[in-house]
């Protein structure tokens, strides 16, 4: 494969998509899926040749806006219809060249022009099972550039430059951590993808692995050839069995294009993909754990160092990076470090991902640049919170992060701004809570998940988690006491410096946040019995308490 | 004349100045020293796994802990064992472990000879301030020489490893996860019924009395996990 041929390919596809004068994209994202987007395809391929229109019905992954699916999106026009049945099909059909369907019509301009689209750019817009529609796209030129015009160190370089970090959580810079892997000895290395999303509420891996698998892939490719690595593996979690198909299919149209397999180019570079599948375990989203999944033992982690640039899988070293991180390559590589870099703010550069959910007005995915301030993100993009209830605080990072109240939502987001807060950037979830959420309720939830997905290795985790839990709920309940509350932030304490794992040094983080935001909560549920949320039921701890009679008082 | 290059290490542990060879743990070059750092999971002649985070330590210029059994020396080091802070994580985690299954001394087998009991001592634990869990565990008197007790087990994985990496039979393992974490007997078949190889090795390196031998009940029972460090050197030898 060359650029010239790459290029023909594309020319191709564009010709063949020229002779339609309209193309319709249907969201086919587990959102929309779920509501049956598929009918709507269909509904809308059968109606158009039915009506004898020149359109081109094409299934799309995600178009972010997942709280008005299923989505349908008309080029050339831009038009965007929202909550799309089969049965509107005719209408859209229809209205072709002429007036949209007013009454499906999504006008959400302030929801879509403040983001920035860098690796969502090809969401919505392309077949995900499609690898020419990729190309078509520019897809894989950064990989034919970096074979055939730059070293594996020109390419660290860019990476470098870039600035970007590591979109799994961490924030480690991507292109030191590559530089070391690419310096460690050994003639084997590994590239590892990690899917194994976890975090409640957060599905920014899923939707880019359903929507744009291939820039998973390609960015993977460019990493291997970077550090020296001939084989990789995904680790997708099994709960994303459209992912995983997807994934799949387009692991046989790479190697079928030949960019995937034994002289890729014609170059020297021989490397492959195999898709590993987790079975569920949180902790396997932790580097070392998920390792040792792949490895075929207990998902459990390890102490480092060593670090799995030095000793990872099969004790070989090992590139482990997150699929936002992955999907960000290409561009990277196509455009320049330097163009990255002029996102973002001085120390977190490009843009994020991030999956807005809970009590939010557009529930879905959206792109921003960093910097941009939580308020943005929740009042402008998000749309706000709905049915006139006030916003209270927003989780951030998932159950490793913690929760950000409405005076500090003026901050911009990166990476260092989310850990003064509290909380941390984690994997781009980002649960908004309102005034219907009791903080106290939500911090045992966070630590209930914890303590389930403890792999129970080491004691502060295993054992610190589950007494958090029962203090929690005893709060939660109405017996808790002063003590409990003092005794629970000497927990924290513990459990968050001495346990094994990211999971335990950070499962303390909501309590902690929700204390230092919210700790007039945690009095009123110990000292007054109340929780003013309502969520808490403590009715049967107060008629415990209250006397039966007068006569008991006396007594 | 051929010389053979060692590389040494210098650092300070509690303001002792003392020298390594590289590659060697903290713990290693402490204990030669004299100076103690308490460990549970940690076996000599076991592979280390940094699970029971008794033997963190803090380094000069590092935030983070580290695990004294699996961190290597480095150049320069300055390693403290017993901090303030240091100490009050143990007696915590002691205190977690104390609350977590049912452990009481006074009716157990291995009362005077248990580890937990003798960390809990040498840390000062005077009471735990957390509440007790009092799981609802069994115990597996299947085999015709030993029970377990997985009431008074802490998940040391000592069983696990000195089955696999010692006696090469690899019948114990864990089962479940988190706080449901539990040993288990090839897959969960009672001890009595599995591939045991009866050397009872496990029972010996068990820091607690979650394993023990059926002829010692009612009696002392002290173990003797010395006894590994030799095995491996006359394997060696071999």
């Amino acid at each position: 494969m060359t650029i010239e041929e790459l290029d023909q390919i594309a020319e191709s596809v564009r010709a063949e998509y020229a002779k339609y004068d309209h193309e319709i994209n249907v969201c086919m994202g587990t959102g929309c899926l779920s509501q049956h987007s598929d009918n709507l395809r269909d509904a809308l391929t059968k109606a158009a040749s039915d009506k004898g229109k020149s359109a081109f019905v094409r299934r799309t992954g995600c178009m972010g806006l997942c709280a008005a699916g299923p989505l349908v999106l008309v080029d050339p026009e831009e038009t965007l219809y929202q909550g799309c049945h089969a049965e509107n099909a005719e209408a859209i059909i229809s209205s072709l060249g002429g007036e949209p369907v007013a009454a499906l019509q999504c006008d959400l301009r302030e929801h879509f022009e403040q983001q920035v689209h860098v690796v969502l750019e090809n969401s919505g817009h392309i077949d995900p099972e499609k690898i020419d529609d990729y190309i078509a796209r520019d897809g894989y030129q950064a990989l034919v550039k970096a074979l055939t015009e730059m070293t594996p160190n020109e390419v660290i370089q860019q990476l470098t430059e870039s600035g970007l970090r590591g979109r799994g959580g961490g924030g480690y810079p991507t292109g030191l951590k590559w530089s070391t892997v690419a310096k460690a000895s050994g003639d084997i290395k590994y590239v590892i993808c990690n899917g194994d999303e976890g975090d409640p509420g957060a599905f920014m891996d899923r939707s880019v692995l359903e929507s744009d698998p291939q820039r998973v892939l390609e960015g993977m490719a460019i990493a291997a050839y970077a550090v020296g690595a001939s084989k990789g593996y995904v680790y997708v979690r099994a709960e994303y069995p459209l992912a995983v198909a997807r994934l799949t299919n387009c692991l046989r149209d790479a190697r079928r294009r030949g960019l995937l397999g034994n002289s890729i180019c014609n170059t020297p570079f021989n490397f492959d993909v195999e898709i590993r599948l987790g079975a569920g375990a949180f902790v396997c989203g932790e580097e070392t754990a998920l390792i040792a999944s792949i490895e075929g033992k207990r998902g459990q982690p390890k102490p480092r160092p060593p670090y799995p640039a030095v000793s990872g899988l099969w004790g070989k070293p090992t590139l482990i990076n997150n699929v936002e991180t992955f999907a960000n390559i290409a561009p990277i590589i196509r455009k320049g470090g330097r163009w990255f870099a002029s996102v973002g703010t001085e120390k977190s550069k490009g843009t994020k991902v991030f999956a807005i959910t809970g009590k939010i007005t557009n529930t879905g995915l959206v792109e921003v640049p960093m910097g941009m301030t939580l308020r943005q993100i929740i009042e402008g993009i998000g749309g706000g919170v709905p049915d006139g209830h006030t916003f209270k605080a927003v989780q951030t990072g998932g159950p490793s992060g913690g929760c950000i109240p409405n005076e500090h939502l003026d901050i911009p987001v990166s990476y260092e701004s989310l850990i003064q807060m509290g909380s941390m950037m984690g994997s781009g979830g980002m649960i908004v809570m309102d005034d219907t959420s009791c903080m106290v309720n939500v911090a045992r939830f966070f630590i209930e998940f914890c303590m389930t997905e403890s792999c129970g290795k080491c004691i502060p985790c295993r054992a610190g988690t589950a007494q958090m839990h029962t203090i929690l709920t005893r709060i939660c309940s109405g017996a808790g006491s002063m003590d409990d509350l003092e005794l629970l932030v000497d927990l924290c304490g513990t459990i968050k410096e001495t346990s094994l794992c990211g999971l335990g040094m950070t499962a303390p983080n909501p309590v902690l946040s929700t204390l230092r935001y919210f700790k007039n909560e945690y009095i009123d549920h110990i000292v007054h019995k109340k929780c003013l949320a309502g969520v808490c039921n403590m009715d049967a701890v107060v008629a415990e308490s209250e006397p039966n009679s007068p006569f008991e008082v006396l007594a | 004349m051929t010389t053979t290059s060692v590389d040494v290490k210098t650092l300070t542990i509690d303001g002792q100045e003392v020298s390594a060879r590289a590659g060697q743990t903290i713990l290693e070059v402490a204990r030669e020293h004299d100076i103690d750092i308490p460990t549970l999971c940690h076996l000599d002649g076991l592979g280390d796994v940094g699970a029971c985070r008794l033997c963190l330590v803090e380094i000069k210029g590092l935030n983070k802990l580290l695990p004294a059994c699996v961190a290597t020396v480095e150049e320069g080091m300055e390693v403290s064992t017993a901090t303030d802070r240091l100490k009050k994580h143990r007696k915590t985690i002691l205190e977690l472990l104390f609350a977590e299954r049912n452990h009481i001394c006074s009716v157990c087998v291995a009362n005077g000879h248990c580890e937990l009991q003798t960390l809990g001592q040498k840390q000062g634990l005077t009471h735990v301030r957390l509440p007790y869990r009092s799981p609802d565990l069994h115990v597996d008197a299947s085999h015709e020489r030993f029970t377990v007790d997985h009431n008074r087990c802490i998940l040391c994985t000592r069983c696990v490893r000195v089955c696999a990496e010692i006696e090469g039979a690899h019948i114990w393992d864990v089962m479940g996860r988190g706080i449901d974490s539990i040993v288990i007997t090839d897959l969960n078949q009672p001890w009595g019924e599995s591939a045991c190889t009866r050397c009872g090795k496990c029972v010996q390196v068990c820091p607690t009395g979650a394993l023990f031998d059926k002829s010692k009940v009612g009696s002392d029972h002290p173990k003797y996990p010395d006894f590994l460090p030799y095995l491996n050197l006359m394997r060696e030898a071999q």
